[in-house]
């Protein structure tokens, strides 16, 4: 085999390439939107992803307004404005587990693979499906709200109440996925990651003022919801929602997210560096 | 020597001031490689394999399951981390400058690295937007790579529902979306039918008439020998020997004669003659009556036929056999190939 190499040949040796020596941020942009689209795509393709956020939500609410409205409200009209927010963080919040097992899961994928051989940013695998998510937290949202106006709930805050609502419903999905993306990243197998993130799921669902009143629990429990910033994010949905009020609680609720977030993002992306 | 066209530009007094800025990289190989080690846990996977692939060559690295080949093309792929040694893509530091490499290679691994839940063009799509390709332009350069690898009637299925040489064929183009200076293909035809595999050698070959650099890893001899240039044998983590096909074949050297005879001929005559002929000691033949013997020379083959039809001992069937990969490892490791240690198979994925 002859070695002669025509510098001339210059459009498609190696030589004339330019070569980068990181990723702009426009592109990283671009790349985790190709991604996010990939995620919609799945999402549309393999309609049981969806799940948790469309059935799980019209479960839930069904479930605990019957159940509870009696014994904890009297009724179920007085019940539902308390029960509805909480409701609406609690399917975010179950939505958001899903973040840590899908990446598991796509790490294990061959075309994790190629995403890892490509020069392309090495967020953008992550970020992609962050991105796409928010289609998931919004859906879950709508869903719980559409579920209780049905069986009665009438949000005193008006649309702009409502929809204030439904972002920081959203924002909170976000927020703390992070955490679960981090176990994604940490785990071995998908089950695993499913079977973690529960233990972290449910007490920040379950010990927080979501679903009874605080003024019922013991001292030391009453502490533990304070502190659960999904206990500020339920008192902020219902400022929103039923009295379309700006309270402080919103800024609590904001406040706490962005702490997780910022607690979780570089954890995550560390250790998904790691790994990648 | 006319200046233009010498493989050191940079040496010559041509004022062209393109050419001797190129020259500087263009005189790196395509891979370079010195003591390239993996361990996984006290198992060293990879241990110590120098490579130089030079721009424009098929470059085979063949050995048998677990011998290393996947692990060295990761590591230099930047998709494993090197633990020893050092590696150099076009004179680009694997460790150092790895977003540099990836944006000169392409990568298709042994096992489909597409998304399953796409759509053969959706997947080319994505990969063109991924590189930086406009959303016009991604679509277009995937429609021209589905028509080339003849997949332009699938393109709108999931891969899923993908044949194995459509999904190997899909998975080489969507590593060919920027046109990649060096391809790693790993074990480009593991799995294929007869027909696929030579259309996957046509097209590798094709790649490379184009300008490419090909690294491809193999277990059959036959697809280095058809493909590559050169050669490096790997077993258990290290090179055994490298060279062109023919220098290697050279180096076990010899290929034998297979002779199946009539039942009831006297086999031990048979026998004697061959061995009179060739200097050898015939094997007998594990089923029915035969031998074969080691030749020197090809030629040899048609002495002793013509001893036993001389002595009118009748045959069957006689075939002169190439050295396969098994008689290679055994004479270059003493040990066959088809056996590889647990631990090594463990570690080749």
């Amino acid at each position: 085999m002859s070695a002669t190499i025509d510098p001339t040949r210059a459009t498609s040796g190696p030589s004339a390439r330019a070569v980068q020596a990181s990723v702009p941020l426009r592109a990283t942009l671009t790349q985790t939107s190709a991604l996010a689209w990939r995620a919609l795509i799945k999402m549309r393709r393999i309609p049981e992803q969806l799940v948790d956020v469309t059935a799980m939500p019209v479960l839930f609410t069904v479930m605990f307004g019957f159940m509870f409205a009696g014994a904890i409200s009297g009724s179920r009209a007085s019940y539902l404005p308390i029960l509805i927010p909480g409701i609406i963080a609690m399917t975010t919040i179950t939505a958001s587990v899903a973040a840590g097992v899908q990446l598991r899961e796509d790490m294990d994928k061959g075309v994790f693979d190629r995403f890892r051989s490509l020069p392309i940013a090495r967020i953008a695998p992550l970020a992609g499906p962050m991105m796409a998510d928010l289609v998931r937290y919004a859906l879950a949202t709508s869903i719980t709200l559409i579920v209780g106006a049905l069986m009665g709930y009438r949000p005193g805050g008006g649309i702009l109440g409502v929809a204030a609502g439904m972002v920081l419903a959203v924002i909170t999905g976000w927020c703390l996925a992070w955490i679960f993306l981090w176990i994604g990243t940490l785990a071995k197998t998908a089950g695993a990651v499913q079977g973690m993130s529960m233990m972290i799921m449910f007490p920040l669902a379950f010990l927080s003022n979501a679903f009874v009143p605080v003024n019922t629990l013991p001292e030391w429990l009453q502490t533990v919801t304070r502190v659960n910033p999904v206990s500020h994010v339920v008192s902020a949905l219902r400022d929103l929602m039923n009295n379309g009020a700006l309270t402080a609680q919103v800024g609590w609720a904001l406040l706490g997210c962005a702490t997780v977030a910022a607690i979780f993002i570089p954890l995550a992306v560390r250790s998904y560096s790691r790994r990648v | 020597m006319p200046t233009e066209t010498t493989t050191r530009p940079g040496r010559s007094n041509s004022g062209a001031r393109q050419a001797s800025a190129a020259s500087s990289l263009s005189i790196a190989p395509a891979v370079e490689a010195h003591g390239l080690t993996k361990t996984f846990g006290a198992n060293r996977a990879v241990d110590g394999i120098d490579l130089t692939v030079r721009e424009g060559e098929i470059f085979g690295v063949l050995g048998p399951n677990g011998a290393g080949k996947t692990v060295t093309l990761n590591m230099l792929a930047t998709l494993l981390p090197i633990d020893g040694g050092e590696a150099r893509i076009f004179g680009h530091d694997v460790r150092s400058e790895s977003h540099a490499v990836r944006q000169l290679i392409g990568v298709t691994g042994q096992y489909a690295s597409v998304d399953e839940d796409l759509t053969g063009r959706e997947n080319l799509w994505l990969f063109g937007r991924l590189q930086g390709l406009s959303s016009k332009k991604a679509r277009s350069t995937g429609d021209d790579l589905l028509a080339k690898f003849d997949l332009t009637e699938a393109a709108h299925r999931p891969i899923s529902q993908f044949s194995g040489g459509m999904r190997r064929r899909l998975d080489l183009a969507a590593s060919l979306i920027t046109r990649p200076a060096l391809i790693f293909l790993d074990e480009p035809t593991t799995g294929l039918d007869p027909r696929t595999r030579g259309q996957m050698w046509d097209t590798i070959r094709d790649l490379v008439a184009e300008g490419s650099t090909i690294l491809l890893t193999t277990q059959y001899l036959d697809e280095a020998d058809a493909l590559a240039g050169r050669i490096a044998m790997i077993d258990r983590g290290r090179k055994i020997a490298e060279g062109t096909p023919a220098e290697l074949k050279a180096k076990i050297g010899k290929s034998s004669l297979r002779v199946q005879l009539v039942e009831g001929v006297d086999t031990a005559q048979a026998t004697a003659l061959a061995a009179d002929l060739t200097r050898e000691t015939p094997i007998p033949a594990a089923t029915g009556s035969g031998f074969s013997v080691m030749l020197s020379d090809a030629n040899q083959a048609a002495d002793v036929l013509i001893a036993l039809r001389n002595h009118h001992v009748d045959i069957t069937h006689a075939t002169v056999e190439q050295p396969s990969l098994d008689d290679v490892f055994l004479a270059l490791t003493g040990h066959p190939s088809e056996t590889p240690t647990p631990e090594s198979k463990a570690c080749d994925s």
